[in-house]
């Protein structure tokens, strides 16, 4: 059974939501970024969303813009993040990891090549932010050889073409987007209906996570709620790296806090 | 499903965040019922030529030639109501965002050109405009960015990446994927996502069209090579669009910025290799594991690190040749046009014009008809150049 599969199993059980974080491998440094996965791990994150750096990340805010900049800038390689995947890995053999990246990424590295590596470390899910499900074949076909689960996701005004499309090519969970738009805190966040969760439920059986502006309690709450299997937790995670760069310690004590307040509010719904 | 193929043999495709599809759809879903629309065509035929200023005229270069048997012709796009080929598919594109019942344009801009051309169109159709620029490229072309914001236009300066071309075209993705419901993005070049590319050659194709009747009538016979600068690749495409199927050489100009082996250049098509980036598969400036890379050129215009999808195919099958030119060279074109001929070029078509004077000294007793596309005029670049010749004291 794969990761994903057990621990959606483990937490329907337990009736509660999970808590998948998003960080980006190497920001503020590759030393620091397996000491802020350690605590988010530790904190009782469910799942790791690991953004490996590109130079233009047009799907994501100024936020998650910046940290890729910032673990860029440091001249890492593709390599050196899937190092750090390893280290991770073999510390916490059960957590399901997946990691978000852009087309070129893949491409420039050959795609079969890329999803050997995936295995290799021990991946269990590729979510690529600008190819949509039309051009997915290609990746789709290599990702399925090498038993990696492919990320799609699923906007918020999507119609039932696309969720019977969608029913055909999701594994591992479905990312539902909060809004339109790119990531980030900023902007308000547009609950997702229960009638719009129990269409998309009626196409597709794979668990939902919900992404995009998650930054607070209430919100988590009110995602669960409408029916969700959990969030994803991007950019105000990075916002804390962002407000407290070289203080290695303040960074680590408020991702905890953070994250430890976030995660409680998947409970006890 | 789309309607059209997005590709160009490997070349093209769509490749957005999910959320964008359905707004790709709808263009593409409104440009094919554009083409059939005989009332759309004969407003943007109209628009073209009593807005616009079509046709424009095909000059011969008398005085830039003497002594050799080469007759260079310029396709004076340059003389086009905003100074460049720009407005041709701004018109086009801003027809369709109506009849999409959009309210508000949005746009990125290099040498502000675009910006330009979008600010009037929008102006002209009663549209909201937004246009993304770099903060370096809105330095170095002031009087464009007056001219948007004379005709109500929004710019927004773009401060991240390298706050050229490519960080705005980023940022004007970013708000399209937030605002599509209401808003349209013009996209400036025959590059992005499918069916931009599509949509910007069938505006642009005009300019082909044009050269050919105006060739033959000169003429009498179709000439030896076209030649025009390839940024984005609009104003080539325009041009190659009637000859692709001729026996006419096609030949497109990259910028060698400083020097190709300096690494600081625009040129993907001749020292790039192929990649996804802008929403389609194309040749990229890229280093070893993907990251795209700064381009660099005298010209904001030609500033960006790759190039539509139809240029990367016709390169591929060999159908064109794509050639580069530097900043230097560019330079001496454009002072020798205005010298011999009384043309200010812009920089971008130095580029082209550089190479048509390489050709034409290469092989001077060659009987030999070359056309360069002017794709557009220099006030613009007036205060780049100037700079550069007062401090090297020629001026």
């Amino acid at each position: 059974m794969s990761r994903y599969k057990k621990m959606f199993e483990k937490k329907t059980l337990l009736k509660e939501g999970c808590f998948v974080p998003f960080v980006v491998i190497g920001d503020p440094s590759l030393n620091m970024s397996i000491k802020i996965i350690e605590i988010l791990i530790k904190s009782g994150a469910d799942a790791l969303e690991l953004g490996i750096p590109f130079s233009d990340p047009l799907a994501d805010g100024p936020i998650i813009q910046k940290s890729n900049l910032r673990a860029l800038s440091k001249n890492y390689g593709i390599l050196k993040c899937f190092e750090i995947i390893q280290i991770i890995r073999k510390k916490y053999s059960n957590i399901p990891i997946g990691i978000l990246l852009y087309a070129n990424l893949i491409y420039s590295q050959g795609i079969k090549n890329f999803y050997k590596q995936c295995s290799k470390y021990d991946l269990d899910s590729v979510l690529i932010a600008d190819v949509p499900i039309e051009e997915y074949s290609l990746f789709y076909k290599y990702a399925n050889k090498f038993n990696i689960d492919s990320i799609f996701i699923c906007p918020p005004d999507a119609d039932d073409n696309f969720l019977s499309q969608l029913s055909s090519y999701a594994r591992g969970y479905i990312y539902l987007l909060s809004r339109p738009g790119v990531t980030g805190i900023e902007k308000k966040t547009i609950a997702l209906s229960n009638k719009f969760i129990k269409n998309v439920k009626k196409y597709n059986n794979i668990p939902l996570l919900q992404g995009f502006g998650i930054k607070n309690s209430i919100q988590i709450k009110k995602s669960i709620l409408s029916g969700v299997n959990g969030v994803i937790c991007g950019s105000a995670i990075i916002n804390i790296i962002e407000k407290n760069l070289n203080k290695e310690n303040e960074i680590l004590n408020k991702i905890k806090n953070f994250s430890y307040k976030l995660i409680q509010s998947t409970k006890f719904i | 499903m789309t309607l059209l193929n997005p590709y160009f043999g490997e070349f093209g495709g769509m490749y957005v965040p999910q959320i964008l599809m359905p707004a790709l759809h709808e263009l593409e879903k409104n440009f094919v019922i554009s083409k059939k629309d005989l009332s759309f065509q004969q407003k943007f035929l109209y628009l073209l030529k009593n807005y616009a200023g079509r046709p424009t005229p095909l000059t011969l270069c008398a005085n830039l030639t003497k002594g050799t048997k080469t007759r260079i012709y310029l396709k004076r796009e340059d003389l086009l109501h905003g100074g460049a080929h720009k407005t041709n598919q701004v018109l086009g594109q801003a027809m369709l965002a109506i009849q999409m019942k959009k309210k508000a344009i949005i746009a990125e801009t290099g040498a502000g050109q675009h910006g330009v051309a979008t600010a009037i169109a929008c102006a002209l159709l009663n549209l909201k405009c937004k246009i993304y620029m770099g903060f370096k490229d809105i330095e170095r072309q002031k009087p464009n960015v007056f001219r948007m914001k004379l005709m109500g236009a929004e710019v927004i300066s773009v401060k991240s990446g390298s706050g050229t071309l490519k960080d705005a075209c980023n940022e004007a993705l970013r708000d399209w994927s937030n605002s599509y419901k209401y808003t349209h993005y013009m996209i400036g070049t025959a590059a992005g996502p499918h069916p931009y590319p599509k949509i910007v050659k069938e505006f642009q194709k005009i300019i082909g069209e044009e050269t050919k009747k105006q060739i033959l009538q000169q003429e009498k016979k179709l000439p030896d090579s076209i030649i025009a600068c390839v940024g984005g690749g609009s104003n080539a495409i325009g041009i190659f669009s009637d000859f692709i199927n001729e026996k006419v050489n096609l030949i497109g100009v990259e910028p060698a910025g400083q020097g190709i082996n300096t690494g600081k250049h625009g040129a993907p098509l001749s020292h790039g290799r192929t990649g996804i980036y802008f929403g389609m598969k194309s040749y990229l400036m890229q280093n070893e594991e993907g990251q795209i890379q700064k381009s660099w050129s005298i010209s904001a215009g030609l500033d960006f690190p790759s190039v539509g999808p139809e240029h990367a195919w016709l390169n591929s099958i060999k159908r064109a040749q794509y050639v580069s030119i530097t900043d230097e060279e560019a330079l001496e074109a454009f002072q020798i046009l205005s010298k011999k001929e009384g043309i200010i070029p812009a920089l971008e078509s130095s580029h082209a014009l550089a190479y048509a004077l390489k050709i034409m000294n290469l092989n001077p007793d060659k009987n030999q008809v070359l056309i360069v596309n002017l794709s557009g005029r220099g006030d613009k670049d007036i205060f780049t150049v100037s700079e550069i010749l007062k401090n090297r004291k020629k001026l």
